[in-house]
């Protein structure tokens, strides 16, 4: 295996083929944590180990992995790993964990863990497959820190917590955007990070699945109606 | 052949084997360390409560300057001791599992829907400098929408005004009945009023509570989504500081100063 190979399957997540924007995958954690940076990396984190074991893991059995239970086997591979891990963050980063609440546990139904097992690391080598998991945790992480730096930075005003634009509320010049806060929000953000790759490389763009026909004009007068 | 029965039940047998044994593993080596977390997140909550708690100084230190005393419910009395229990160790949730330190609660009676209620409740005292008592820090609990929330509730020395409350354990959801953790709401409560003509009156309004409301001092705001959350957090109140929650320790207190 060259080194070039892992070279791709760690960069190309990041940008050209990001989870989050060109298959559109992970969204619902993408709109739940991103309201706070510091949250969002322990997220990051969280998925990405994940992502990265549940892939070596399930390349280093694919060959003895019986295709009719093979979601299945997944599955309990990833609930363990995401089990593990919320145990690790209890222990360790209890507050982070107490706002992170259910998402953590949710990353066991997050669609990258789940397309990677099936996509990649039932075909490939476990250290590849590995490498695999890695790249497309960061990219995921490339998009949720971005989204998160937006919506900190204008929603409080605050990154990590520092303060960078006082509030009005505390006596500075900013207005916070509530907006910023929700989790809609980052639906529009990543609809514009979306746009912006897909403006930057518009191999990205998919085709349209149908062409719109043209619209139809007034009924044709002229042609007699058979049951008038 | 992988797609043999017996290769199939084996590998789901294996994989179940080594799953169970590394989650467990994990669970049972975490334990100490988690369950540190949960009681100094329940001494930091009880310190918060009370507006006394200080980030920069150990959370161990600031709890053990908290004065903990007994209370027989069904008495109202202040207790030295209680069935060899240290106060430190006695765990006030545990022993409503036990039916000779606990009483069952009529349907009636239940306004909180906590079925059994301990005879005897742990609560802080914190003084001032001249030993006066400052604050009251009283732990309450009560049915929500999916689980029961468990706080404390800080009260002034005049057993009537709310110095502060705080939940350390709750399943609300998150974003709405969570919010009962949100900072702004909590910062409706201090100077709030319990009782009026003894009578348990502070109570979470659904929406809005007016300005010009004559009753202000005895109403907080609703938390939009969350009614029954708001519902829960109104009978937990009326219950713990009723007849046969604290009501009778206030009376006690009230004598001895």
């Amino acid at each position: 295996m060259s080194l070039k190979k892992y070279k791709e399957v760690i960069f190309k997540p990041l940008i050209e083929e990001n989870p989050i924007t060109l298959q559109i995958l992970g969204i619902c954690s993408a709109l739940a944590v991103t309201n706070n940076l510091s949250v969002t990396m322990v997220m990051c984190i969280a998925l990405t180990t994940v992502v990265s074991f549940s892939n070596l893991f399930i390349s280093l059995i694919r060959n003895y992995i019986p295709s009719s239970i093979r979601i299945i086997v997944q599955m309990t591979i990833i609930a363990s790993l995401v089990i593990v891990v919320d145990e690790l963050l209890k222990a360790y980063s209890y507050e982070t964990s107490k706002k992170l609440s259910v998402f953590v546990g949710l990353i066991i139904t997050n669609c990258i863990v789940m397309g990677r097992a099936e996509a990649f690391a039932m075909k490939e080598k476990p250290l590849l497959s590995f490498f695999d998991g890695l790249g497309n945790g960061l990219g995921y992480s490339i998009i949720l820190i971005g989204v998160a730096t937006i919506r900190e930075l204008f929603g409080s005003g605050t990154l990590f917590g520092y303060e960078i634009l006082p509030l009005v509320s505390n006596g500075g010049w900013y207005m916070g955007n509530n907006l910023l806060l929700l989790p809609p929000s980052s639906f529009i953000i990543i609809g514009l990070f979306i746009w912006a790759i897909r403006a930057y490389r518009p191999a990205q763009v998919e085709e349209d699945d149908f062409t719109v026909s043209k619209h139809s004009t007034a009924p044709d007068l002229t042609k007699r109606e058979l049951n008038v | 052949m992988n797609d043999s029965v017996t290769k199939t039940l084996g590998v789901a047998f294996v994989i179940c084997l080594v799953c169970s044994l590394v989650v467990s593993f994990a669970a049972v080596n975490l334990r100490d360390l988690q369950k540190e977390n949960a009681t100094n997140n329940q001494s930091i909550k009880i310190l918060q409560a009370a507006k006394i708690y200080d980030s920069s100084v150990d959370v161990k230190i600031q709890f053990s300057k908290l004065e903990m005393k007994y209370v027989d419910f069904n008495s109202g009395k202040i207790l030295d001791s209680y069935e060899n229990f240290v106060i430190e160790d006695y765990d006030q949730l545990k022993s409503t599992r036990n039916p000779n330190l606990s009483t069952s609660l009529s349907a009636s009676e239940d306004i909180a829907i906590i079925k059994n209620r301990e005879n005897v409740g742990k609560f802080f005292i914190v003084r001032n400098e001249d030993s006066s008592i400052d604050k009251l820090i009283l732990p309450i609990r009560g049915y929500g929408l999916w689980g029961t929330l468990y706080g404390y509730m800080a009260i002034e020395e005049d057993f009537n005004t709310v110095a502060g409350l705080e939940f350390y354990d709750h399943k609300e959801t998150p974003g709405l009945g969570a919010e009962v953790d949100n900072p702004k709401w909590k910062a409706m409560w201090p100077g709030k009023k319990i009782y009026e003509n003894d009578e348990v009156k502070l109570a979470v309004m659904k929406g809005k509570v007016e300005t010009d409301d004559a009753n202000i001092d005895y109403k907080v705001d609703g938390l939009s989504g969350a009614t029954l959350t708001s519902r829960g957090v109104t009978n937990m109140i009326t219950y713990w500081f009723g007849e046969s929650g604290y009501a009778k320790l206030f009376k006690e207190l009230s004598y001895e100063s």
